[in-house]
């Protein structure tokens, strides 16, 4: 099986997922992300024609404001033509499918899909669907993979932690049902955390999922000890039915992030979490806004993160 | 017509023939086998030099895909798929559209089949109306009509009072139920094994517990009723197990594996490769052993191609939209084969699999080459290497995880009743 991620030169060629990527492009793209965080700030230079000429299209077959709109301005801070394309389902219900969208937007001379859908492997077949000039990348596929957000939070680890070698770092909540746990696990690992472990109830975690190289703990008070960075996912309310949880309250009571459990972590530990965030069911809003917290700074990275991987894909 | 079949290795697994032996047949039926009989004078000679000379083979599971499918496959097109692999005899599973739970349907399909003059199909009749797990099918008609057992296919029925009653009403016949196990809840949403794959790409899981449950349910509710219980298309250890303990205690019941599981795990789904969305799901690379270790000790009775095939539109789609099934009739021989080869399994037994053993779980006088038989013959060339290229398959279908992959054994000719319907 070839990796779909890299041309026959190891070449970067699509980012679909941080598994299965070498360490060298992880970190290089890490590197570049940091000559653009700047850039993103908007502080001085407030544009790059890495992508002057490019097309940039933006298709998101499952809604996301803030994704979207991170990718929008990334591609537009690298001087690429974007289109914004939110499918939804109006496009299926109309009969059309996946690939047939993806073949008339190849037909408009797109360089670049960034894609998001609800399905996992969706940004897999759509990769291996495009000619070769064209460069996908995965903006969240069903409960498979979202590795630019994974890669923010690599760079915002390594921006706070500096190294990885010495780490202990742990995510807490629906591993089950996350893409984004899933493209952490494989980013933290690949770049060398020699402990990753994960906090859930036994009917939010995987099969297995010890096989990715995490330590398993259903109890917050044991995972938390003495971790240097605390990684919270997103706890969607319909986890409420299907018989996966009893209450958002029972759930913030024994997996929710608060002050005092924070504790237990280490005096300098960093706190994340992708967003949106669900305040009082996963974390406590004095732990969002408090003085460990660096959800913010992470979606200033998100841009960051994003112009690199482009112009990464594009070869500039 | 009289055909001498003449130098090839005969095997037949009923007779415990293996040995080069020729074969002599006239008006449609096995007449002799070694010798001529006195006065034969052939019409047609087939040199078999250098091949396997065997009954057709027997397919417990083939999706026609008609009535109701026909975008998918046709008649023609499948039952050309099944001479080409060497398959005189094939049962379909009732799943059609609309499905096949009254005796019209099942006596058109056998008449759309006969006219074909191609192998022999034999229906299983929807064991509830509309496969809906609610109401009884009328099985002493649909039986008349041709069916020659009752299935649910892949459609659920949860509940276990109907079960029984179904079970009940089947065996005052003397019929079998023919029984895919698995938990509807368990398995609700479900596209893959519950395993490391899974969890790696983030897809909806199945448990392996979903089949034992089903199993004991069914192992239960057969045990009550007397009934014969076929399982159909065993995927686990677990599975295993209960069949195994099962036959232990004396229960009539068999059980079949798909080719696909025998070389299939889920590794195979690699990057999302819908051709290896299957139903049931691949399971991990033990439950594969145990399901090969279970065929060389006879708990599995039968391997059937479970051959569905699906429009390539089914298949461009992510994993788990994409339409679960592959095209197997052509396959089924070349994975037998390798299946027997890398198990070292002697060939005879191994050609049992897919002869002898499925003509006794559908309750027919098959799947043997005895004097007097229907003359129903696969001849292979066991040597010869192909290579699995979609558009060369004769089948609707293109879709198999196999793309790609030489195997070896390559059928020369099928004979249905005395009648060449293949020849290469």
């Amino acid at each position: 099986m070839n990796n779909p991620q890299l041309n026959k030169h190891g070449e970067l060629q699509h980012l679909l997922s941080t598994e299965g990527l070498p360490v060298s492009i992880l970190r290089d793209i890490l590197d570049r992300t940091a000559s653009f965080v700047n850039v993103a700030a908007g502080s001085e230079i407030k544009k790059v024609p890495l992508l002057h000429g490019k097309s940039v299209f933006n298709l998101f077959f499952e809604n996301s404001t803030r994704t979207r709109t991170t990718f929008e301005i990334a591609a537009k801070r690298l001087s690429a033509d974007v289109v914004n394309l939110n499918i939804g389902s109006s496009s299926s219900s109309k009969g059309e499918t996946l690939l047939d969208t993806v073949d008339n937007l190849c037909a408009m001379h797109a360089d670049m899909f960034v894609v998001r859908h609800s399905q996992s492997g969706a940004a897999h077949l759509i990769a291996r669907h495009v000619a070769p000039r064209i460069h996908v990348i995965n903006a969240g596929d069903g409960r498979h993979a979202h590795p630019t957000q994974a890669l923010l939070d690599m760079f915002t680890i390594r921006h706070y932690k500096k190294e990885f070698h010495n780490l202990r770092v742990v995510i807490v909540g629906d591993i089950l049902h996350s893409r984004v746990a899933r493209s952490q696990i494989h980013a933290l690992t690949t770049l060398g955390v020699p402990e990753v472990r994960v906090i859930a109830p036994r009917t939010l975690l995987p099969a297995c999922v010890e096989r990715l190289g995490v330590h398993v703990y259903h109890d917050m008070l044991q995972g938390l000890r003495e971790v240097d960075v605390v990684m919270m996912l997103r706890l969607q309310n319909e986890r409420m039915q299907g018989a996966l949880l009893p209450s958002a309250q029972e759930y913030f009571k024994y997996y929710g992030l608060t002050q005092e459990k924070l504790a237990l972590a280490k005096a300098d530990a960093i706190v994340m979490h992708p967003g949106p965030m669900n305040r009082g069911v996963e974390i406590d809003s004095s732990v969002a806004d408090g003085t460990h917290s660096v959800i913010l700074p992470q979606v200033t990275f998100g841009i960051a993160v994003r112009m690199a991987a482009m112009s990464m894909l594009a070869g500039k | 017509m009289k055909i001498h079949i003449k130098n090839g290795r005969l095997i037949d697994p009923k007779n415990r023939i293996d040995a080069q032996q020729d074969l002599f047949i006239s008006a449609g039926k096995v007449t002799a086998i070694g010798n001529a009989p006195a006065g034969f004078v052939a019409d047609k000679i087939i040199d078999a030099t250098g091949l396997v000379v065997m009954p057709g083979l027997i397919d417990l599971a083939a999706r026609l895909r008609e009535p109701g499918y026909e975008y998918k496959a046709t008649l023609e097109s499948e039952m050309d798929a099944a001479a080409t692999g060497g398959i005189t005899t094939l049962a379909c599973p009732p799943d059609t559209d609309p499905p096949l739970d009254e005796p019209g349907l099942v006596e058109m399909l056998k008449h759309r089949a006969r006219v074909l003059n191609q192998a022999h199909v034999y229906p299983v009749g929807a064991l509830t109306y509309g496969l809906k797990g609610v109401e009884l099918t009328e099985m002493a008609e649909l039986a008349d009509a041709g069916c020659v057992a009752f299935s649910q296919a892949d459609a659920p029925l949860t509940d276990t009072r109907v079960l029984m009653r179904a079970m009940q009403y089947a065996s005052t016949f003397g019929f079998s139920v023919w029984l895919r196990p698995q938990d509807n809840f368990l398995a609700k949403n479900g596209v893959a094994h519950d395993g490391e794959v899974a969890t790696r790409l983030g897809l909806p899981a199945i448990p392996v517990c979903a089949e034992a449950i089903a199993l004991t349910t069914m192992l239960q509710l057969a045990r009550e009723t007397g009934v014969r219980l076929h399982i159909c298309r065993i995927s686990s250890e677990s599975g295993i197990s209960l069949v195994r303990a099962a036959k232990q205690h004396g229960m009539s019941v068999t059980c079949d594996v798909s080719a696909n599981h025998v070389h299939l795990s889920e590794m195979d789904i690699g990057f999302f490769d819908a051709n290896c969305h299957l139903v049931p799901p691949l399971r991990s690379l033990r439950d594969r052993a145990v399901l090969r270790a279970a065929l060389l000790d006879g708990t599995i009775d039968a391997i059937c191609s479970d051959h569905s095939p699906v429009d390539e539109d089914a298949k461009q789609l992510p994993f788990a939209e994409a339409e679960p099934g592959a095209t197997g009739l052509e396959l089924l021989l070349p994975l037998v084969l390798k299946w027997a080869g890398q198990d070292k399994f002697a060939l005879a037994d191994a050609l049992a699999r897919v002869t002898l053993r499925p003509a006794q779980i559908m309750g027919l006088d098959a799947g043997h080459l005895s004097v007097g038989a229907a003359a129903d013959v696969c001849v292979f060339d066991p040597e010869a290497w192909w290579k699995i290229e979609p558009a060369a398959l004769k089948s609707q279908g293109k879709n198999t995880p196999f793309t790609g992959l030489e195997l070896q054994g390559k059928v020369r000719y099928t004979l249905v009743d005395g009648k060449v319907v293949y020849q290469t």
